[in-house]
């Protein structure tokens, strides 16, 4: 007989075993040494926590009770795994390029980032798994109490509480120093998963051990034992249908959605070619598995009395034939299955409760908006310590209030139909892109509900939670909802029953929800990048690109940074790690410190796409691009706003030098202004001088000669006068300080004016006039008789013809009065024409008198009037055109 | 996605590891009906009802040819499928894009 201290002394130094192999894991993988570690063989070994206790101890209690019924639970994940290609596949593809960390955060993801979606999830999961998670205390404490009543010397039963204690304990304390060690972006614990996969092959071996002994050392061969099978209870072919089909969709559904399997599948795996593997050698396994459960169920009804537990079949039949060594192996192949699950299915957890519970609460209290900084990282791994150890507590509390009277397998089925309320989101949510959250919460909420109402809660058994009145006739005795006859179908298997309504209504309302409402944006973008995900994202390389991918960083940082600091950096960096060269290997330090650096010239976001890219870590998701798009638009802000400036001062500059070419110009033509003007005030100034001397000087001048040199001084007098009252006149005009005297008048009325004030009539000149004569003006009609008389007069002195004749011809065009003055002289020069409008501007005879102001005294007065004065050229002589418009109401005429 | 000019039927390759994936497919959907088989078997005390060894033999046999399947295609199947292999185009038969 083992004792129980032997069966204590094995477990610990099978645990201890447990803590070297993950530790050895661990220290490999930190040292980047570890190919081994990510064979396709571990990851189909670690995808065996499938196989918990519940396969170990409970599919053989599981047989004996009904039949070939248990193989459901297998068959479903064989066919989803040889299925690969359809939803495996795509979570994998999907869960690294999002870096997808558990089966709620998958949902969130998809559902635009839904929190509330994340948070029911895992509120669902943790309620699905709590009595998973006491099923497997539940059968470490029974295998250990089939011990120690074969132990004479043995503490009484009474003992299993404590025993189920004690594996909690012991389970948290593995999962919280293995589990929460590091906090990889990736959620992968290579020390975890190594573990596990020495956990698969001591179970596998263990109940292929006890099947061999059973097949070949009790029964005597394979031909016999098929003999013993038909004999037996579970000889006729009987199975219930609508269990068979209902059970082994559930567990395909369950294989997809339990956290736990999640875990293993999606987040743990390291490369998508592993699938391709697993997709045949993890249904070998299963089958392996399920191989022997019928002949043992069968040797153990046989052999052992009628009230044993059929569900320790594995262990009592090895023991009641005294075959201790066998028994031992398959006590630890038993506590291996619930050892590995409660470990996977705890991270699995605890990173669920911890990432969409714990945080945001914990976020929302610190006042918000924080960036991450360093001690968040302790928050978070103290939350997920905290998070392994309130899950566990959970599941000894279960197994405590549930008596541990249940059956296994009854348990395991309960979980997997919560869980599965999940598929129809899950699913959905990969397929079909339409898909929203609403349709999301609505499923989840319904199938949800139902589980709990028409499977979990009736579980405890009547009167624990749900009175046994409820059970018999309803809430309030309302019929139609009777937890195992809903809507008053009854006569169904009560769990076919609950799994087939809370599936049915979840997909119902899911549909239905998505179909009559609308997706958010963000949700529209993932389920984008979910659904099409194949042709977006390539398939998941290994960090093993060594060189390669460090040339390629090389090449992107040189143009990020500049070649001669690229090339510093990658060679000190090359140089910490002993290397030669420029070019380091891509350890995630190495990739850390050059995202840091990138991030200082491009930004964070930017640079961790642009090195997940690279090293094809991750596909860049959509909020990884919102990022890179707002500092993007930051930077081009920026650049924005230099350039507007740049282009201000530009134009400031122009306008500078542009104000400085006029002042130089205007200070010019000052001094030419002066230096004219002490001319023109030079030259009578001479004449009255020197006549007015030679008037006080002269001796004996007679009156002849003083009224002649009187009259010369009297005659510059007045030349200066007028030129300083043009002066004044002009100076008025250019500072706009004239005021205009407007009224109205005929145009003829001017001209007569303008012709007798000047004598032209009576003069040599003859005077044409031609055109209009009538034209009634509104304007100021000294100036423009000003204006005229100085051009009649232009004529009278410049024209140079022997018979001069001066034209003057009026005309209307275009609502514009255009009074054209043209003699028969020989006119103006092209040369002269630009410039007789200007001050002080004389052409040809000097004497003809005038101080060269009356141009541009006539051009002041036209822009005052609001017309203008031009020279118009080709009219065989001087040509002037004053420019008038009239108002409307003479225009019209 | 950009469709790139192919010659006709010159991509045998990626041809055949596009129908691969096919068989990749629909073979859980043949292991799915292959496993229900069992449920037109008549039952219990019925004439003709196997017998639970004949059961077994059926669903483990069953069992087995499908992992056989899956690992002929596992292995037959590229893990890279597609473009750079011969440059012929997508191995994946492309999503459908028109459904929102």
């Amino acid at each position: 007989m083992a004792s129980l201290n032997l069966l204590i002394a094995v477990c610990l130094a099978y645990v201890a075993l447990l803590f070297v192999v993950a530790f050895g894991a661990e220290r490999a993988a930190l040292r980047g040494k570890a190919a081994w570690l990510r064979s396709p063989l571990v990851y189909t070994l670690s995808l065996s926590i499938y196989c918990t206790a519940w396969t170990f101890y409970g599919a053989v209690g599981y047989a004996a009770r009904s039949g070939m019924e248990y193989l459901t639970i297998y068959i479903g994940p064989s066919l989803v795994m040889v299925g690969w290609f359809w939803a495996v596949r795509k979570m994998v593809r999907i869960g690294r390029s999002q870096k997808i960390t558990s089966v709620a955060d998958l949902i969130s993801s998809r559902y635009g980032k839904s929190n509330r979606l994340a948070v029911l999830v895992t509120i669902l999961a943790v309620v699905g798994t709590t009595p998973y998670i006491a099923l497997q205390l539940q059968s470490v404490t029974l295998s250990v109490a089939s011990f120690s009543q074969a132990d004479a010397a043995a503490r009484p039963l009474g003992d299993q509480n404590s025993t189920a204690f004690w594996v909690a304990a012991g389970l948290a304390f593995f999962t919280v120093l293995f589990g929460t060690r590091n906090l990889d972006a990736n959620e992968r614990h290579h020390g975890v998963v190594m573990a596990i996969a020495v956990e698969a092959v001591v179970k596998l071996f263990a109940l292929l051990a006890v099947g061999i002994f059973v097949v070949w050392g009790i029964n005597g061969g394979i031909g016999d034992t098929f003999a013993r099978i038909d004999a037996s209870p579970l000889g006729d072919w009987q199975i219930k249908g609508d269990r068979w089909a209902g059970l082994t969709c559930l567990s395909a559904a369950a294989f997809l959605t339990l956290p736990r399997m999640f875990q293993v599948l999606v987040v743990e795996n390291e490369e998508e070619r592993h699938l391709r593997t697993a997709s045949w050698a993890f249904p070998l396994y299963l089958l392996l598995m399920s191989l022997f459960v019928v002949p043992i169920a069968v040797t153990g009804l046989a052999l052992l009395p009628a009230d044993s537990n059929p569900d320790l079949f594995v262990l009592s039949v090895p023991l009641a034939l005294g075959n201790n060594g066998l028994a031992l192996l398959s006590f630890l192949g038993g506590f291996s299955s619930a050892t590995s699950m409660v470990i996977v299915a705890s991270i699995a957890l605890s990173t669920m409760v911890s990432n969409h519970i714990v945080m945001p609460i914990w976020l929302s209290t610190q006042g918000g908006g924080a960036m991450v900084s360093g001690d968040v990282r302790h928050v978070v791994i103290l939350a997920r310590r905290l998070s392994i150890i309130g899950v566990l507590l959970l599941g000894y509390l279960y197994y405590r209030i549930s008596g541990g009277s249940t059956a296994l397998a009854a348990i395991g089925l309960i979980s997997f139909s919560g869980v599965a309320q999940f598929l129809p989101a899950l699913i959905g949510g990969l397929f079909w892109r339409a898909a929203n959250r609403i349709g999301a919460l609505a499923g989840l909420i319904l199938g949800g509900t139902l589980w709990l109402w028409c499977l979990f809660l009736p579980s405890f058994g009547p009167d624990v939670i749900l009175p046994a009145s409820v059970l018999e006739s309803g809430p309030f005795g309302i019929g139609w909802l009777r937890p195992w006859s809903m809507f008053g179908i009854s006569g169904m298997d009560p769990l076919v029953h609950g799994v087939f309504w809370s599936l049915l209504l979840n997909t119902l309302a899911f549909v239905a929800g998505s179909l009559f409402t609308f997706p958010t944006p963000m949700e529209r973008l993932q389920g984008a990048q979910f659904v099409n995900v194949f042709d977006h994202s390539a398939a998941t390389r290994s960090w093993s690109g060594g060189m390669a991918q460090s040339e390629d960083l090389m090449i992107m940082a040189q143009r990020i940074v500049g070649a001669q600091e690229a090339q510093a950096l990658f060679a000190r960096a090359a140089q910490a790690q002993g290397l030669q060269g420029y070019l380091p290997e891509p350890t995630p330090e190495f990739l850390q410190m050059l995202e840091r650096e990138l991030a200082g010239s491009v930004g964070a976001a930017t640079a961790h796409a642009m090195i997940g890219q690279i090293t094809g870590g991750a596909n860049v998701s959509v909020q990884d691009l919102l990022a890179v798009a707002d500092e993007t638009a930051q930077i081009m802000e920026h650049s924005s706003q230099l350039e507007a400036k740049s282009a201000e001062l530009a134009r400031t500059a122009r306008q500078l030098r542009a104000a400085n070419e006029k002042l130089t110009a205007l200070s010019v033509q000052k001094d030419a202004f002066l230096s004219q003007i002490s001319h023109e005030l030079r030259t009578p100034m001479t004449s009255i001088r020197a006549f007015s001397e030679i008037l006080r000087d002269t001796e004996g001048l007679d009156d002849a000669g003083k009224a002649k040199y009187a009259g010369i001084i009297h005659g510059e007098a007045i030349r200066l006068t007028r030129l300083l009252d043009d002066l004044l006149d002009l100076s008025v005009l250019e500072n706009g300080q004239v005021n205009l005297n407007i009224r109205q008048g005929g145009l003829s009325e001017i001209l007569d004016h303008a012709i007798a004030a000047t004598g032209a009539e009576t003069g040599r000149m003859v005077l044409v006039r031609k055109g209009l004569n009538d034209v009634t003006l509104n304007t100021d009609m000294d100036r423009l008789a000003q204006v005229f008389i100085n051009l009649i007069a232009n004529a009278q002195k410049y024209c140079d013809a022997d018979h001069p004749v001066l034209t003057i011809d009026t005309q209307v065009k275009d609502g514009q009065l255009l009074v054209d003055f043209i003699d028969n002289g020989t006119g103006i020069g092209a040369e002269a024409q630009d410039v007789i409008f200007e001050k002080f501007s004389r052409i040809g005879d000097q004497q003809a008198g005038g101080a060269g102001l009356g141009l541009a005294i006539c051009r002041e007065i036209m822009a005052r009037l609001g017309g203008a004065i031009l020279y118009l050229p080709g009219q065989q002589g001087a040509a002037f055109r004053v420019r008038l418009p009239l108002p409307v109401r003479m225009a019209a005429q | 996605m950009s469709k790139r000019r192919q010659p006709l039927f010159l991509a045998r390759h990626s041809y055949r590891q596009r129908r691969l994936a096919d068989a990749a497919r629909l073979l859980p959907i043949l292991g799915a009906i292959l496993m229900a088989i069992p449920l037109l078997w008549p039952q219990g005390e019925a004439p003709g009802t196997p017998t639970t060894s004949i059961a077994m033999i059926y669903v483990f046999g069953v069992w087995l040819a499908l992992i056989a399947a899956a690992a002929l295609l596992a292995r037959r199947l590229e893990p890279q499928p597609g473009p750079e292999e011969d440059g012929a185009g997508q191995a994946t038969p492309p999503q459908s894009q028109s459904e929102v």
